[in-house]
């Protein structure tokens, strides 16, 4: 084969080459951009992000009730805690703890505890919101399904639970409502 | 053969004369065009306008005319800044919803909810307006033939009837509403709302800004459908380039 | 499907599958892209591709519209307008779904013409084309019904005008509406099975399109020419040559579509879809979609409700007797120089039945309606039988690959000489 003959045929066929993988990375590019639309529809909207955060007035809460409210669809637990209660959820010996974690972390004044009232194990909603409740072996809350205590901080300390009761993210916006989301 | 080529000249204008159905309807007067700031690829709204026009809505339509599918957060798109927004929200009143007795209740606005509706249901706007509804306006644009236009050719076209022409009792005669006698009294009069940004207010410039309100009501993913549309055009073109260069390559050396 | 060995497949988890369940091989025999085409085809062969891109469209982005779409009555409206407004896209993806019902019908009545031009129904390919029919009803019916989900004025009031022909059927006609709309009126009942089959269908067209392709593997695809390819110099495999000649003809419709999807979204649309279903007021003006008119125009050109009925299924029915009422032995327009003028006749006569089917009733437009609906029916069950009884056909290539026989021998002239491949 003569040579010049050769280059010539390599040359189209690199160059064809090229516009193959030219059109084929386009085509994958596109592809994928038109797909993300696709799963961006399904994040939440904008009407349910709207309602993303909720503002709780804590002034008729006195001390030692606990209110229950819903923020994203989920109860959670607002808890005027009684000084005993503060107290006794400080003098814990940190490595004791399943999920160590000191009470300071948990709260932003201590006699306000907030968080997330669904068990860390399966999904169901601990005891202890109501007057009359089972507060568990640790005075906190108790979740029946699997058995999982909670102390008065919200921590896991007997039951199948891994993890703390989590605390949402929320601000004080003055003296007697929070912010929470 | 002459034949032939008579048809294939029809063919392509009975096209136009199929796909231009759309808007030849009925006997309606035709409303002149104007220019919008929102028309064409490149169009977008004008927010001094919007907000101008959200004035209008509040002070003007809102006693009768509910916007039912605009929030109060959806203001921050027409350049109110957040705070701005909450505070609009929280000088309206809206259902609260049930107590813990039982009882309906009223509290201030939030940004998740919507606008408050004048009437708590169309038979009370009924009542309330000599039996005519005034419709919802978030979609009035979409919903009237020739859109904008119209809406603002009849907010300017409140004009003395005819010599001899019998009005109906309560009914207002408008040169561009279809059939002329409309319910709806001329809602603008100059200077009936004071624009901060010192505008004159002026029928004609009260009647483009809420149009431009109303248009972005009934469109608010114009801006973003428009700029969208610009990079997925280029892309798609440069796409279809290479297609046409992949083709010739691949039928090179087919003879045809 | 031919018998013979199967093919054999170097990739060991193809094999595997293979020799336990023989999927691979059968659907490439059925659906695959080795299928031997002639090497003649032009662009209107393309629309078979289009319109496979067209369902998935319309299936992908139904399935995200359903996601967020309410079927009541109370609330399909605004959740659609909460599509539009507060969904991520959700606007981009209705305007698609919308637009893409447009797209759709384009592309299968290019489709349908092209068959009809170059006779492509003829043997041995009448079932590619009954079963092609079989596919434009059902479309029919499943962009009727998806018209009806966004509640809207005209989705309502559609609905009430179309439900009600069944009212026309003698006896059981009012028992028949009656279980139709699942109550007395158009209701939410009959929203609720609406969007339910609006959701069927689609997967119906998707599964008799496999048919529909199944069909034409076993004889491929007929050609602008109308000859059979006589052997491996007549034809080319599909992939890599007719996949790369359509994605041309794909980039340019996916373009038109985005310029309708971004920048006239609601070219199409009529303004009374903006306004909530009132089963107290009907719209002045009520036209269907732009793709039913034609029908639409005949169903009003006929005085008689029962006869108007028949009529306007009939105008789709009859092309399932198509492949029998031409009589002609050629199957290209090309070479039938009488056939090919009144084809053309015919289009614009669809055009026109189009223009009458978007005016109010009455008129000149109902005149014309009923010229058109009489031609219509003649160009099937007179032009077609006769034409091909009386008509001298030109004559014909030997070959595809040679088309262009001696000029002398033939009479050709440059204008009536085929193009060769492209």
């Amino acid at each position: 084969m003569s040579s010049t003959v050769g280059k010539d045929h390599d040359k189209e066929a690199s160059r064809r080459d090229f516009l193959f993988i030219t059109a084929g990375a386009a085509s994958l590019v596109g592809a994928g951009m038109a797909v993300w639309p696709f799963i961006n529809s399904m994040n939440p909207a904008k009407d349910t992000l709207a309602l993303a955060s909720t503002e709780v007035d804590l002034s008729p809460i006195e001390e030692g009730q606990r209110l229950t409210v819903m923020w994203r669809k989920k109860p959670v637990f607002i808890d005027h805690r009684t000084k005993d209660q503060i107290d006794q959820a400080r003098n814990v010996e940190l490595s004791t703890l399943k999920d160590p974690q000191s009470d300071s972390e948990r709260v932003q004044r201590p006699e306000w505890l907030v968080m997330v009232g669904i068990c860390t194990h399966l999904g169901c909603i601990p005891k202890g919101q109501r007057t009359g409740d089972q507060l568990g072996e640790y005075k906190g809350w108790f979740c029946p399904c699997h058995g999982s205590h909670y102390d008065t901080s919200g921590r896991i300390r007997k039951g199948p639970a891994p993890t703390n009761l989590p605390v949402p993210p929320y601000k004080f916006t003055n003296e007697t409502t929070i912010q929470i989301g | 053969m002459k034949l032939n080529y008579y048809l294939k000249i029809i063919f392509p204008i009975s096209i136009i004369l199929v796909t231009n159905f759309a808007f030849a309807a009925g006997d309606a007067p035709v409303p002149p065009k104007r220019q919008w700031s929102f028309n064409g690829m490149f169009g977008t709204f004008e927010r001094d306008k919007l907000q101008r026009g959200f004035k209008v809505y509040q002070e003007v339509c809102a006693s009768c005319h509910s916007l039912k599918y605009i929030n109060f957060r959806n203001l921050t798109e027409i350049g109110f800044t957040n705070d701005e927004a909450k505070f609009i929200a929280s000088q309206a009143t809206v259902p609260g919803g049930i107590d813990d007795e039982g009882e309906a209740f009223e509290r201030p606005g939030r940004l998740s909810d919507p606008l408050p509706r004048p009437f708590p249901n169309d038979n009370a706007a009924r009542a309330a307006n000599g039996g005519a509804l005034p419709p919802d306006l978030s979609l009035i644009t979409k919903n009237r033939n020739y859109g904008p236009n119209y809406i603002f050719a009849l907010l300017t076209g409140y004009v003395d009837p005819p010599d001899g022409y019998e009005l109906s009792p309560g009914m207002s005669y408008n040169e561009w509403y279809p059939g002329h006698q409309i319910a709806m009294a001329s809602p603008l009069s100059d200077e009936i709302v004071d624009y901060p940004d010192g505008t004159k207010a002026t029928i004609s410039q009260m009647a483009e800004d809420i149009t431009h309100f109303l248009h972005w009501a009934a469109n608010p993913e114009l801006e973003e459908r428009h700029s969208l549309g610009f990079q997925v055009l280029i892309f798609l073109t440069l796409l279809t380039v290479l297609f046409w260069f992949v083709k010739r390559a691949v039928w090179r050396k087919i003879d045809h | 499907m031919a018998g013979g060995p199967r093919r054999q497949y170097n990739n060991p988890i193809i094999r595997w599958i293979e020799y336990r369940l023989p999927i691979v091989s059968t659907m490439e025999a059925t659906l695959g892209r080795d299928m031997p085409t002639p090497r003649n085809l032009n662009y209107w062969w393309s629309m078979g591709m289009i319109l496979t891109v067209a369902l998935a469209i319309q299936i992908l982005t139904g399935i995200f519209l359903a996601m967020h779409y309410v079927p009541t009555a109370e609330g399909a409206f605004d959740s659609v307008e909460r599509i539009m407004r507060d969904v991520n896209n959700g606007w981009m993806i209705r305007y698609m779904h919308a637009n893409g019902a447009s797209l759709f019908f384009a592309a299968v009545y290019i489709h349908i013409m092209r068959g009809l031009y170059y006779g492509s129904y003829k043997a041995p390919r009448e079932l590619l084309w009954i079963l092609g029919v079989l596919l434009l009803f059902i479309m029919m019916a499943t962009a009727f019904i998806g018209y009806v989900l966004p509640w809207g004025q005209m989705s309502f009031w559609g609905a009430t005008v179309i439900t009600n022909l069944f009212s026309a059927i003698p006896l059981i006609g009012e028992t028949l509406t009656t279980w139709i709309w699942g109550g007395f009126a158009v209701d939410n009942p009959t929203l609720n099975r609406f969007f339910s089959l609006h959701y069927l269908l689609p997967f119906v067209i998707a599964g008799i399109t496999v048919l529909h392709i199944w069909a034409l593997h076993v004889h491929g695809p007929s050609n602008p020419l109308g000859i059979s390819p006589k052997g491996k110099h007549d034809t080319l495999p599909y992939h890599p040559y007719y996949t790369t000649k359509y994605l041309t003809v794909f980039g340019i419709t996916l373009i038109i579509f985005a310029f309708f999807v971004f920048y006239e979204p609601l070219y199409l649309n009529h303004p009374d879809s903006f306004k909530p279903a009132d089963p107290l007021s009907t719209p002045s003006h009520i036209v269907p979609e732009w793709y039913f008119l034609p029908f639409y125009a005949i169903l009003r050109a006929i005085p008689d409700k029962l006869g108007g009925v028949i009529m306007f299924i009939a105008s789709v029915a009859i092309l399932f007797l198509v492949p029998f009422l031409d009589t002609s032995k050629v199957r290209s327009a090309r070479f039938r120089p009488i056939y090919k003028q009144f084809y053309w006749i015919f289009i614009a006569d669809v055009l026109l039945l189009g223009w009458c089917g978007s005016q109010p009733a009455g008129g000149i437009a109902l005149l014309l309606a009923r010229l058109g609906t009489v031609y219509y029916f003649a160009h099937f069950l007179l032009v077609m039988p006769l034409v091909g009884w009386f008509e001298k056909p030109r004559a014909i290539p030997e070959g595809i690959s040679k088309p262009v026989i001696p000029k002398e021998r033939a009479g050709f002239t440059a204008e009536t000489s085929p193009e060769a491949a492209e």
